[in-house]
């Protein structure tokens, strides 16, 4: 019920400040399991996605959020476990345990989820070069779709280091599914997912 | 029509106001009924199909936004005062996220931005509904054009630093200064001249004569396009139907005179101020949109996802200000 109130404030917020506008290229909003990756710049990132994707898809997409940030108090443990039913993932790998386990919990439940393959928030206009756990994702689950993001603006509501957002306009461009070719190694499909999420930039 | 017309002057201002919101629903609804009936109509030749076509699409685009601007007025008028201000308020947010969302600002912009939006929009609007015109007036112009690029300063960032203000006031100047002139213009009474509680008069003056003055350019130039005077800012811009519009707006607002504290001349006078400063500060804003690169505020392919709402308020933005300048030093109010 809280969680649900929080939901909406959250939603009611973001629209506020940006807008929260998804424009969909390539690929219609569509209820099948999906993978969506995206440009990370900022921890809004996450809620922003969250907020542009429409109420059916919401409630079976699940964000990844980085542990040590994202359960650091009480607040945000809440948030994003009640609210935005994330699953986190560790981002410096300790001992046996495979990061990727979680999300490959969530996607063998049948849900969808939200990937930043940067691994962390970059600040160059450019995307870091993407992370393996999306081809390792990708190999394990040829059924699920891939879908690039291009998340716009964000940046500018809430750079790094400030706690009051501004509002300002930003979007979130989904793209056309990008698959994972017979024999294409992990370089060239990670070079070419990231590729597909840079040229949603100037659509 | 005189026993009509001392039938309305009888009627308590409320009363009066709800007339005239009801005769211009009463028009919207009947131009509604026309372009939907007009939807019906074959054109004599195949060719013409397309252009008819487009232009039953602008007419529809035009009303539906001439609906949502008089729901807005009423809604606004209805909710009382404290409704009116708000209302505005969130118009003018909204333009003014627009206008930043278009003008890149820098990351030491960020607490200049904040105070902009959280602390500046509300406290103008709070004069406004306050009646402190003495301070509404000069607040932002003096006080936070002053405390701005001080913020900025102490945020010591000096690249671009002139470029950087001068974009946020100006955001601040269009969509927070202007806007928040309107529900002041609701505030505004006339106590020597029985004129009490009818400032929604004065603001439906305004808002009419403005938005003629701006269509009557608009169907002109479609009709019988001429050379562009400002080639460089607008594509359609001339002075030939600027001055038709003019005219037409201006002489609107004699016909209107009854519905203000001005005699028909002053009337006309005020008319010609307010479409003046609203079309050439349209001008204005479409040279600032042309630096920027884009055609419209909300463009339908802006990545920002920007939808329009300042391309549709900036007239009004840039008449409000200099009408209720001019209302309150002519009649010393």
């Amino acid at each position: 019920m809280l969680a649900k109130a929080m939901g909406i404030f959250l939603l009611g917020l973001v629209r506020l400040l940006t807008g929260a506008q998804a424009r969909w290229h390539g690929c219609p909003p569509k209820a099948e399991q999906r993978i969506y990756f995206a440009n990370h710049q900022s921890h809004a990132d996450l809620v922003m996605i969250w907020a542009a994707l429409p109420h059916e898809l919401r409630s079976i997409t699940r964000p990844i959020a980085a542990r040590d940030y994202w359960t650091r108090g009480r607040l945000r443990r809440w948030i994003t476990t009640a609210v935005f039913n994330a699953v986190y993932v560790d981002r410096a790998r300790t001992g046996e345990q495979d990061p990727l386990e979680p999300l490959v919990q969530a996607l063998e439940n049948g849900d969808s989820i939200i990937l930043f393959p940067e691994g962390t928030r970059g600040h160059a206009e450019e995307p870091q070069p993407f992370k393996a756990g999306l081809y390792n994702l990708a190999v394990r689950f040829p059924e699920v779709v891939l879908v690039p993001a291009w998340i716009a603006n964000v940046q500018r509501v809430m750079p790094k280091g400030e706690v009051v957002p501004v509002p300002i306009l930003c979007s979130v461009t989904f793209g056309a599914p990008v698959a994972l070719q017979p024999g294409e190694d992990r370089h060239a499909f990670l070079a070419r997912a990231r590729q597909a999420v840079i040229e949603l930039r100037d659509l | 029509m005189t026993a009509g017309y001392d039938f309305l002057r009888s009627l308590a201002p409320e009363q009066q106001v709800g007339a005239l919101f009801f005769l211009v629903f009463g028009i919207l609804a009947l131009a509604s009924v026309a372009v939907f009936l007009l939807g019906f109509r074959n054109p004599a030749q195949a060719t013409d199909d397309e252009a008819w076509q487009e232009r039953l699409t602008d007419a529809r685009r035009l009303l539906s936004s001439s609906w949502a601007m008089v729901v807005v007025f009423w809604i606004g008028w209805a909710a009382g005062h404290t409704g009116a201000t708000l209302l505005f308020g969130l118009v003018a947010f909204f333009a003014l996220r627009e206008f930043i969302t278009l003008s890149p600002t820098r990351r030491g912009d960020h607490r200049s931005l904040v105070a902009a939006f959280f602390v500046v929009l509300p406290i103008q609007f709070w004069l406004a509904a306050a009646r402190r015109f003495d301070l509404l007036t000069v607040f932002i112009p003096v006080y936070v054009f002053l405390a701005l690029p001080l913020a900025s300063a102490l945020g010591g960032d000096t690249q671009r630093f002139l470029e950087r203000n001068a974009k946020m006031q100006w955001g601040i100047m269009v969509c927070v200064y202007g806007m928040s002139h309107l529900p002041a213009l609701l505030l505004l009474d006339f106590p020597q001249r029985g004129y009490v509680g009818k400032g929604a008069f004065l603001v439906f003056f305004l808002v009419f004569v403005v938005q003629t003055c701006m269509v009557v350019q608009h169907l002109l130039t479609r009709r019988s396009p001429r050379p562009a005077a400002i080639p460089q800012v607008s594509k359609s811009f001339n002075w030939a139907t600027w001055a038709l519009g003019m005219a037409v707006g201006s002489l609107l607002g004699g016909a209107l005179s009854f519905i203000t504290p001005f005699g028909p001349g002053q009337a006309v006078a005020m008319a010609f101020i307010a479409c003046a400063a609203g079309s050439l500060g349209h001008l204005v804003m479409k040279a600032i949109k042309r630096d920027r690169g884009v055609p419209a505020w909300g463009h339908r392919a802006s990545v920002t996802g920007a939808n329009g709402l300042l391309d549709r308020v900036d007239a009004l933005c840039f008449s409000a200000p200099v009408f209720f300048h001019s209302v309150r030093w002519y009649f010393g109010v």
